[in-house]
C-alpha cells in the first residue's frame, strides 16, 4: 500500500507541490495585505495598469523578434538586444537633427514617421547583415554554435556602437505634441504611452495578418513547421527564413524607437536588459509562438508595474521597487518549472528536428 | 629512481616559491617596513594609479576627477621625490564589480606607490580592501558614503582616505534647505541601493525628520532601471512636498524625466545631490531638470578663494572646457596630498634610488595636518577622513547643458 503511494507521488512531485502552495500563500497573503490596507485610491491602480502595459508591449514587440527567429531556426539571437539598440541609436541622430532645426514641433507626425522609418530600416539592415555573415555559415553546425556566434555578434555590435558613438548616453529631443495627457475613457492617459500602446498593437495586428494571410507569412509557417518538406514543395526556405529575421528585427526597430520617445536615453549598452527581458518575455509566452510572445511581453510589462505594490508592500517589504526584476524573472522560473512550454507554447509531442 | 617531472612540477607549484617572487621583504635598501618598500631607480617614474568610472554613462564624474589629477601633475612639473610621475588608471563602472576589478588589476602592480579613487562609493566598498591588501594606500576624490570612513569600518579599510566630504554633512545641509530655507515639511526620498544613494538619503530622512518634517517613503529603484513612473506613482499616494533622489545621472535623469508626467507630483519640487552635479546630467534630464536643486561641494569663489580661480583657468586651457562635475578639486588636493606624502617618507640611497615603505607612506597620509588645498584646509582624521566640508545647494536655472556654469547656472542660492 505504502509502496503503491511512494511510486505514485515522488518526491520531486511532492517538492513542486509544496513549492506551488507556497508561491500561492505568499502572493495571496500579500495581495491581500495590500488590498485591505487600502493605501492606493483606484485611480492609482489604472495607472499601475497603464504603465505596465506600455513597457509590456515595447517587451512585446522585441520578443516576436525572438520568436519568430526561434520558430523558424531553433536559435535563439542572443543580438537581438543590440538589434534594438542600433535602431534606437541611429533614430537618435535623425531626430536630434530635427529637434536642432525645429523641424521636429512644426511636423511632428513626418518627423517622428522619419524617425520610425530609420529606426527599422537600420535594425533590419543590421539583423540581415548578421544573418548573412554570422548565421547562415552556421546554419548546418551544432545547436550550440548559432549561439555562442550571437553571443559574440552582441558584442560586436555593443563596442562597435561604443567605438563609433562614445560611452556615454545621448538624449532624444522633446517633442511638444507628445508632452502632457490624452483624456480617453475618462482616464489620464500620457501621451507617450497612448501612442506607446496604439503603435505597438497596430504593428502585432499587422504582424499577425502578415504571418497568417500573405504568401510569404503562409511559406514562413511552412519551413518553421517542416524545413525540408517546405524544400521540396518549392519553398525558398532562405528566403523565408530572411523574411523572419526582416520582419522581427524591424519589430525592435520599432520598438526601439517607442523606448526613445518614451525613456529619452540612448546609449551602447541599452539593449541589454531590454533584449533579456523580451526574451523572457518570449519564453513565457511560449517560444515560436508569435501571440505568445505578444502576450508574454504584456504579462511581464504588467507583473514588472503591478506586481511589487500588489504581492510585496503587503507583505511590509521596503521599497519594493528595488525588486522589481526578482518579480520578472521569479515568473520566469515559475513558468519553466510548471508549464515549461510557456503560457501559448506549442505542445512538443510532435518533436521538431 | 626516476621522479616523475609531473610530480616535481606540482610541488614546485604547490609550494609556490620557485614561479613567485618573494612577498616584499621588510627591509630594502635603507628602509624597513612592516607592510612592504617601494624601490624606484634612478630615472625611472614613480607610478601612481586611478581607479575612476571613466567609461560608461557616468564617466563625467570620472573624467572630472582625472583632469584634476592631471593638473595637480602639471603644477609639480611632472615631479616628486626627485622622479617623474607616472599615471596610470583603471575604469570602476560606477558599480561594486567594476571597483573589485580595477583593484584587483592595480594590486598586481607592485610598481604602485599610491592610489587615487575611487568615485563611486559602490566601488570603494570592495575595492579598498583589495588595494591595501596589497600594501597600497588609496584616496578618494569623490567616495561619500558615511560607512567608509566609520569608527567600526575595520582594518581591511586601513589604507583608505578620502578628500571628498562625508554625506553626514551633505545630507544634513540638504535637510536643512529644505526644511528651513523651502519650508517644506513632507518629504520622500529614493535611492539606488548604491551605498552612497542608501547613506545619503538616510542622512537625509533622519535630519529632516529630527527637524520636524515627516518622510512620507523612502523608496529604491535599480540603478539601470528607466521606468521609474510606477515607484513615483507609489511615491504620489503620500503627497510629499520634495522627492530627494541623490542617485548618479542616468537614473537621476529618469526620475526627472518622469517625475513631472506623474499625476499628483505636478507640483512637487525634486532634489539630487553631487552624484548628479554635471552637464551630463542636464542631458539625460531634460527640461524636467529646470528650477531643481541640486546639493554638491561649493566651488563658488567666495569659499575656495583665489587658488580655484587658477585652477579653473588651466583647466579651461588644457581641456578647452569647463570641469565635467565636482570633483575635480577633491582630485586636485588627493594627489597633492599624495606626493607631499610621499616627499616625506622617501628615502635616497647613495646610488641616487629612491625607497617608500608602505606603511610610512600610509601613516604620512593619516598625518596630514592643516594641508592647504583647492577645496580648503585638510586634516585627516584616524578613520581617513581628510575633507574641509563645504556643501552648497544649487538650482538648475537653464537644463541646457551647455550653459553649465557651476555657480551661475545651476546657480549657487545657500548658503
Amino acid at each position: 500500500m505504502q509502496s503503491s503511494l511512494m511510486r505514485r507521488f515522488s518526491l520531486v512531485d511532492v517538492y513542486l507541490w509544496a513549492f506551488r502552495i507556497m508561491v500561492l500563500v505568499v502572493v495571496i497573503w500579500g495581495t491581500f495585505g495590500t488590498i485591505m490596507a487600502r493605501r492606493y485610491p483606484g485611480e492609482v491602480w489604472i495607472d499601475f495598469v497603464v504603465f505596465g502595459l506600455s513597457q509590456g508591449s515595447i517587451y512585446a514587440l522585441i520578443a516576436l523578434g525572438y520568436t519568430m527567429v526561434y520558430g523558424i531556426l531553433r536559435m535563439i539571437n542572443f543580438a537581438h538586444g543590440e538589434v534594438f539598440m542600433s535602431g534606437a541609436y541611429t533614430g537618435y541622430f535623425v531626430a536630434a537633427a530635427f529637434g536642432r532645426s525645429g523641424y521636429l514641433d512644426r511636423n511632428p507626425v513626418v518627423s517622428l514617421l522619419v524617425v520610425l522609418a530609420v529606426a527599422m530600416i537600420t535594425s533590419t539592415a543590421i539583423a540581415l547583415l548578421l544573418e548573412r555573415v554570422a548565421y547562415r555559415p552556421l546554419r548546418r553546425a551544432p545547436r550550440l554554435v548559432p549561439l555562442i556566434a550571437a553571443i559574440g555578434a552582441s558584442f560586436f555590435l555593443q563596442y562597435a556602437f561604443r567605438g563609433f558613438f562614445g560611452s556615454g548616453f545621448q538624449a532624444y529631443p522633446e517633442t511638444q505634441v507628445l508632452k502632457g495627457t490624452w483624456a480617453i475613457a475618462g482616464i489620464n492617459i500620457l501621451r507617450t504611452q497612448a501612442v506607446v500602446i496604439v503603435a505597438s498593437v497596430l504593428m502585432m495586428l499587422g504582424l499577425y495578418a502578415f504571418v497568417m494571410r500573405t504568401k510569404t507569412g503562409t511559406a514562413m509557417r511552412a519551413v518553421s513547421e517542416d524545413r525540408e518538406a517546405a524544400a521540396l514543395m518549392g519553398i525558398n526556405v532562405d528566403r523565408a527564413i530572411v523574411t523572419a529575421f526582416a520582419v522581427g528585427s524591424s519589430m525592435a526597430g520599432a520598438a526601439g524607437f517607442l523606448y526613445a520617445i518614451v525613456f529619452k536615453q540612448v546609449h551602447f549598452f541599452m539593449g541589454f536588459t531590454p533584449g533579456i527581458k523580451a526574451f523572457t518575455a518570449a519564453v513565457l509566452g511560449g517560444i515560436g509562438n508569435i501571440p505568445g510572445a505578444m502576450l508574454g511581453g504584456l504579462f511581464l510589462g504588467l507583473f514588472e508595474s503591478v506586481g511589487p505594490i500588489l504581492f510585496l508592500d503587503g507583505l511590509g517589504i521596503v521599497a519594493p521597487y528595488q525588486l522589481k526584476d526578482v518579480i520578472a524573472f521569479t515568473m520566469l522560473v515559475m513558468v519553466l518549472i510548471f508549464r515549461p512550454s510557456g503560457i501559448m507554447g506549442e505542445r512538443l509531442e510532435v518533436k521538431k528536428a | 629512481m626516476r621522479i616523475p617531472i609531473a610530480l616535481v612540477v606540482a610541488l614546485m607549484v604547490a609550494s609556490g616559491q620557485y614561479f613567485v617572487p618573494a612577498a616584499p621583504a621588510a627591509t630594502v635598501g635603507p628602509v624597513t617596513d612592516p607592510v612592504g618598500v617601494v624601490k624606484i631607480e634612478k630615472d625611472r617614474s614613480i607610478t601612481i594609479a586611478y581607479w575612476l568610472v571613466v567609461a560608461g554613462p557616468d564617466a563625467s564624474l570620472g573624467i572630472d576627477s582625472r583632469r584634476g589629477v592631471e593638473i595637480a601633475i602639471d603644477d609639480k612639473n611632472g615631479r616628486v621625490a626627485g622622479h617623474r610621475i607616472r599615471l596610470i588608471g583603471e575604469d570602476t563602472g560606477c558599480n561594486a564589480e567594476g571597483g573589485v576589478t580595477a583593484a584587483t588589476k592595480l594590486s598586481a602592480n607592485k610598481a604602485i606607490v599610491a592610489a587615487i579613487g575611487s568615485n563611486c562609493s559602490s566601488e570603494a566598498v570592495p575595492g579598498a580592501p583589495i588595494l591595501w591588501k596589497a600594501g597600497i594606500v588609496t584616496v578618494s576624490p569623490s567616495n561619500t558614503a558615511p560607512k567608509l570612513t566609520a569608527a567600526d569600518r575595520g582594518p581591511t579599510y586601513d589604507g583608505y582616505l578620502r578628500t571628498a566630504h562625508n554625506d553626514k554633512v551633505q545630507g544634513r545641509v540638504a535637510a536643512e534647505f529644505a526644511f528651513k530655507v523651502l519650508k517644506l515639511k513632507k518629504a520622500a526620498t529614493i535611492h539606488d541601493g548604491s551605498p552612497y544613494a542608501e547613506g545619503l538619503q538616510g542622512v537625509f530622512a533622519e535630519t529632516f525628520k529630527k527637524l520636524g518634517g515627516a518622510v512620507t517613503a523612502q523608496e529604491a529603484i535599480g540603478p539601470t532601471d528607466t521606468d521609474m513612473k510606477p515607484v513615483l506613482t507609489k511615491i504620489a499616494v503620500g503627497k510629499p512636498e520634495i522627492i530627494y533622489y541623490p542617485i548618479f545621472t542616468s537614473a537621476g535623469g529618469h526620475v526627472t524625466r518622469q517625475a513631472k508626467e506623474v499625476s499628483g507630483l505636478a507640483g512637487v519640487k525634486l532634489m539630487g545631490a553631487d552624484g548628479m552635479f554635471s552637464p551630463d546630467f542636464l542631458k539625460a534630464a531634460g527640461d524636467g531638470a529646470k528650477g531643481m536643486y541640486l546639493s554638491s561641494p561649493d566651488l563658488s569663489p567666495e569659499a575656495l578663494g583665489p587658488a580655484y580661480g587658477r585652477f579653473q583657468e588651466k583647466h579651461q586651457k588644457k581641456y578647452g572646457e569647463k570641469p565635467l562635475s565636482a570633483f575635480h578639486a577633491h582630485a586636485y588636493d588627493a594627489a597633492m596630498m599624495i606626493f607631499a606624502a610621499i616627499e616625506k617618507v622617501a628615502k635616497k640611497d647613495s646610488a641616487g634610488n629612491t625607497y617608500i615603505g608602505r606603511k610610512a607612506l600610509r601613516d604620512a597620509l593619516f598625518a596630514t595636518k592643516a594641508f592647504k588645498g583647492l577645496t580648503g584646509t585638510l586634516t585627516c582624521d584616524k578613520n581617513g577622513d581628510c575633507a574641509d566640508p563645504k556643501i552648497a545647494v544649487y538650482q538648475v536655472v537653464s537644463a541646457d547643458p551647455v550653459k553649465w556654469d557651476a555657480g551661475k547656472d545651476p546657480k549657487k542660492i545657500y548658503p
